[in-house]
């Protein structure tokens, strides 16, 4: 009887180096009592294995893979179990590959064991953070209690990972260490106090919420999450809370039903939905002459603005009239002609500025011959906003002026008391806007005393303006 | 707005991206840090680091960028008209979580995706810089998955295959009807276009040079998609339909089935029932049996009339009972294709079969510890010493199977 006594550091080594010397004795397997660690008990002789200069044994590839991961397992037949295989590989054609034999089926099963084994632990082991964080090379340890003897075989998957740390892994059997880039193993320890490291709240809190409570499937769970593991996992704790609130949570869910949408939802998809703006006056000039082709009741056509693309000053006034719509320029009509002899008069030179109409069609009611302005309504309004828009992007101007309430609502969102806003420069998000009135007000007013100071105070506003430019 | 804690942050963002069935690291290169100067690894198959209560595995660090949204998804937590609390995270908020918790060792890497905020562009151009960071700055070699923005510039998409080892978009819905109906402002055919280019931009990456140098990898781990089960009223055909042409025409290495689940504040278009999980499990096994086991669409969807899987058996044991006419098999002289269709045997026991055949003839027991189900396979298969007998063509053979009938409730 022969008894091998294997160490629990470099066990593979120690197999195969006894396992050679063995079969170049011819031991067969049942005179052979295998040992793991050090206290083995010595019923019988355990006469030294022979060092003997035998010629190497050949077996496959697969065998030495195989080897070489069921030594890990913790059943104690393992290294036996192996012996037997090893002795009938010679005069077994094709057992490698026999995956029906009771033999090889046993070693396989044990050595998807350690597989797993190895996996979980790859898996599971959790760092804590143990040294002084202005280290060059930051320092962790682990606890570990792995169910077969996978430190060793698995060290180096964690050396090729953090390699720029060092790190140690404690289990009951062995220590492995990593430190400068060095692998080393020693016995195990008893489970060392590891400090808290504020990490591992951070983890608990994305663990609780990935959890889905709508679908709870505890054996999914268990069977890839064994429970033995649980107790060195740091997110394990929450588990219990998260099953037992996981039903009210759903029926909160289902009984809370659906909410109004908060305020800035209708603002956003509208800005979404929204048409994409022109890009060259061209494209603008295009899409009005394709809308022009069929005329509307009561509209006249999409009178576009007029000047230089790259204007500096924006000149806004309300709605194209009759004449302008016959003409197809904006501001041409008595209130334009008015506008142009002030502002002659202010400095202010119209051809270098872009001038435009808030509102594109000419919106009347049709009285005999006659076609009698009317004030934009609410859908003219949102129907211009896209024109304006456009041409506000093309342009992009330093400065608009915008003349009366239909413009100042336009651009600034609110068209009311513009005597009291006028002569005054207003924040949009699409520039400055400077407020004045409309240049009809002026041919309205009864009173020509009244029309004097007004039209006086709109030279004022268009004198600013220039200043403004000028600046 | 007070400002929000990491923590809080992290309770609402992992909270939005919860929906995303796909965790994998797999499948991409195997890189190490052996050479001490940078942190992470790589192997072939994954690692899931722990699992919820929710059976779904935690692989990687699954978070939103931001869950501000300007769409309007109805099967979604994060739309527009949803009063769920928001939250953004930083760029260097996302990138030392991901290395804090790599150090640890709780997670594989980074899953990254996003609300959509300001435009397409911006948001995938922050995405970008994120795992940029990771890889440059940090010499990051875990693994990185970024969600896709399909509208994005062609060049960040190009990018982000350049630091990620998976880009995936998500096709959401089967069928472009209901993705117009459900998801308004997502378009079905742009979704398709940046997945073509980026099969495109895959294929070209793998040509060498004239010099024989080789392009950088571009998003070694491919790309793969999401499909909604029940949110809508597609069947279990049209769905493995869409599927397998996505397989095909995209060479996705993965199309994920997410059962819909209630989410809190839903929309109202939506009902909030329990998510169909099984009906979920049958498309999962109904895809492998599509990609592994050489099975024909109409072969798996035309056993019942509504086009739906059998829920209460496997769609391969389905089809097996409703084609008993290929049974029993001798398992010592059958081809590897009729063995693939035995219901209990998988690629692994069909493997075994034909390597252990090939020395000696096979018998009941060694199919056993073959890893063959023998309890299902038993019916349908012939060996040295086992016969099924009458035991194939059996009217009640079904019912050995099937879970027993439960007696619905008089309440």
């Amino acid at each position: 009887m022969q008894a091998v006594t294997l160490p629990t550091i470099g066990t593979d080594t120690a197999w195969r180096n006894a396992a050679r010397a063995l079969l170049a004795a011819r031991t067969p397997p049942e005179d052979v009592l295998w040992h793991f660690g050090e206290a083995a008990p010595q019923l019988f002789d355990a006469a030294p294995i022979a060092p003997t200069d035998a010629p190497p044994i050949k077996v496959p590839a697969s065998f030495v893979a195989l080897a070489d991961t069921v030594v890990w397992h913790s059943d104690p037949e393992r290294f036996a179990r192996l012996y037997a295989l090893l002795w009938r590989l010679p005069h077994t054609p094709g057992l490698m590959t026999d995956r029906g034999d009771p033999g090889l089926a046993r070693l396989r099963a044990l050595e998807k064991n350690v597989q797993r084994c190895k996996h979980k632990m790859k898996a599971f082991v959790r760092f804590r953070d143990i040294g002084p964080p202005d280290l060059p090379r930051r320092r962790f340890a682990a606890w570990f209690e792995p169910t077969h003897h996978t430190v060793e075989p698995t060290a180096p998957f964690f050396a090729g990972r953090f390699a720029d740390m060092d790190w140690m892994i404690a289990t009951p059997d062995v220590t492995a260490r990593f430190e400068n880039g060095a692998l080393s193993f020693a016995a195990g320890l008893p489970r060392p106090d590891l400090p808290e490291d504020a990490t591992e709240e951070l983890w608990g809190t994305y663990f609780c919420n990935i959890f889905n409570p709508a679908r709870v499937k505890i054996s999914a769970m268990t069977s890839e999450m064994p429970r033995k593991y649980w107790k060195n996992l740091p997110e394990a704790k929450h588990i219990h809370g998260l099953l037992a609130g996981a039903e009210a949570r759903v029926r909160e869910m289902q009984d809370k039903g659906p909410s109004l949408p908060p305020a800035r939802a209708a603002k956003i998809l509208q800005q979404l939905h929204a048409p994409a703006l022109a890009q060259t006056l061209d494209e603008l000039r295009a899409r009005a002459e394709a809308e022009n082709r069929t005329p509307l009741p009561n509209r006249g056509r999409i009178v576009l603005g007029e000047g230089p693309a790259d204007a500096r000053l924006m000149i806004v006034g309300e709605q194209p009239g009759d004449v302008e719509d016959q003409q197809g320029r904006p501001l041409v009509g008595p209130a334009g002609q008015l506008f142009d002899r002030v502002a002659q008069e202010a400095g202010l030179d119209r051809a270098t500025a872009y001038v435009t109409n808030a509102v594109k069609r000419f919106g009347f009611t049709q009285r005999g011959k006659r076609r009698i302005h009317q004030a934009p309504e609410r859908s003219d309004i949102e129907h211009a906003r896209w024109w304006i828009d456009s041409e506000i992007r093309i342009v992009q101007p330093a400065l608009i002026l915008a003349m009366g309430a239909t413009a100042a609502k336009m651009l600034t969102g609110n068209g009311t008391g513009i005597l009291a806003r006028r002569s005054r420069i207003e924040d949009t998000p699409a520039g400055p806007v400077f407020l004045t009135v409309h240049p009809s007000y002026l041919l309205r007013l009864p009173d020509p005393a009244q029309a004097q100071d007004a039209t006086a105070r709109f030279r004022e506003d268009l004198a600013a303006v220039r200043a403004l430019m000028a600046a | 707005m007070s400002k929000l804690s990491l923590d809080s942050k992290l309770a609402i963002l992992s909270d939005a991206a919860r929906y995303d069935a796909s965790c994998a690291s797999s499948g991409t290169t195997r890189r190490d840090s052996k050479d001490g100067k940078g942190l992470g690894s790589t192997e072939g198959s994954g690692i899931c680091h722990a699992y919820a209560p929710d059976g779904r595995c935690i692989s990687l660090l699954k978070i939103l960028m931001t869950n501000f949204c300007i769409y309007d998804c109805a099967y979604c937590v994060n739309r527009v008209s949803s009063n769920t609390p928001r939250a953004r995270f930083s760029v260097e908020e996302v990138v030392s979580l991901t290395i804090e918790f790599y150090r640890r060792n709780y997670i594989e890497g980074l899953f990254l995706s996003s609300g959509i905020i300001r435009s397409p562009d911006a948001t995938m151009e922050d995405m970008v810089r994120i795992a940029r960071t990771l890889r440059e700055k940090h010499q990051f070699r875990g693994y990185i998955h970024l969600k896709t923005i399909p509208d994005a510039a062609p060049e960040l998409i190009e990018q982000a295959g350049l630091y990620a080892d998976r880009l995936s978009m998500n096709v959401e819905l089967p069928t472009d009807a209901s993705v117009q109906a459900y998801a308004p402002e997502k378009n079905p055919a742009t979704i398709r276009r940046a997945m073509g280019e980026f099969r495109t931009r895959k294929e070209a990456s793998t040509d060498r040079s004239h010099t024989g140098k080789r392009p950088p990898r571009f998003a070694p781990a491919g790309q793969s998609t999401q499909m909604i089960v029940g949110a809508d009223l597609s069947t279990d055909a049209t769905i493995l339909g869409t599927a397998t042409r996505l397989y095909g025409d995209y060479r996705l290495k993965r199309v994920y089935y997410s059962a819909f689940s209630p989410i809190p504040d839903a929309a109202a278009a939506l009902p909030l029932i329990r998510p169909p999980l099984q009906r979920e499990h049958r498309l999962y096994q109904a895809d492998w049996l599509l990609r592994f086991y050489g099975f024909d669409l109409a072969e798996i969807t035309g056993a019942r009339a509504d086009g739906n899987l059998d829920l209460e058996i496997d769609p391969k044991l389905a089809w097996a009972l409703a084609n008993r006419q290929h049974f029993p098999l001798d398992v010592n002289r059958a081809p590897r294709e009729m063995l693939l269709r035995v219901p209990g045997f998988g690629t692994k026991t069909v493997g075994r079969i034909l390597a252990t055949r090939t020395h000696r003839t096979l018998r009941h027991d060694d199919l056993a510890r073959m890893g063959a189900a023998m309890k299902k396979a038993r019916a349908f298969i012939t060996l040295t010493d086992w016969t099924p007998g009458a035991l194939t063509d059996s009217a009640n053979l079904r019912a050995r199977f099937a879970p027993p009938p439960e007696q619905l409730s008089l309440f």
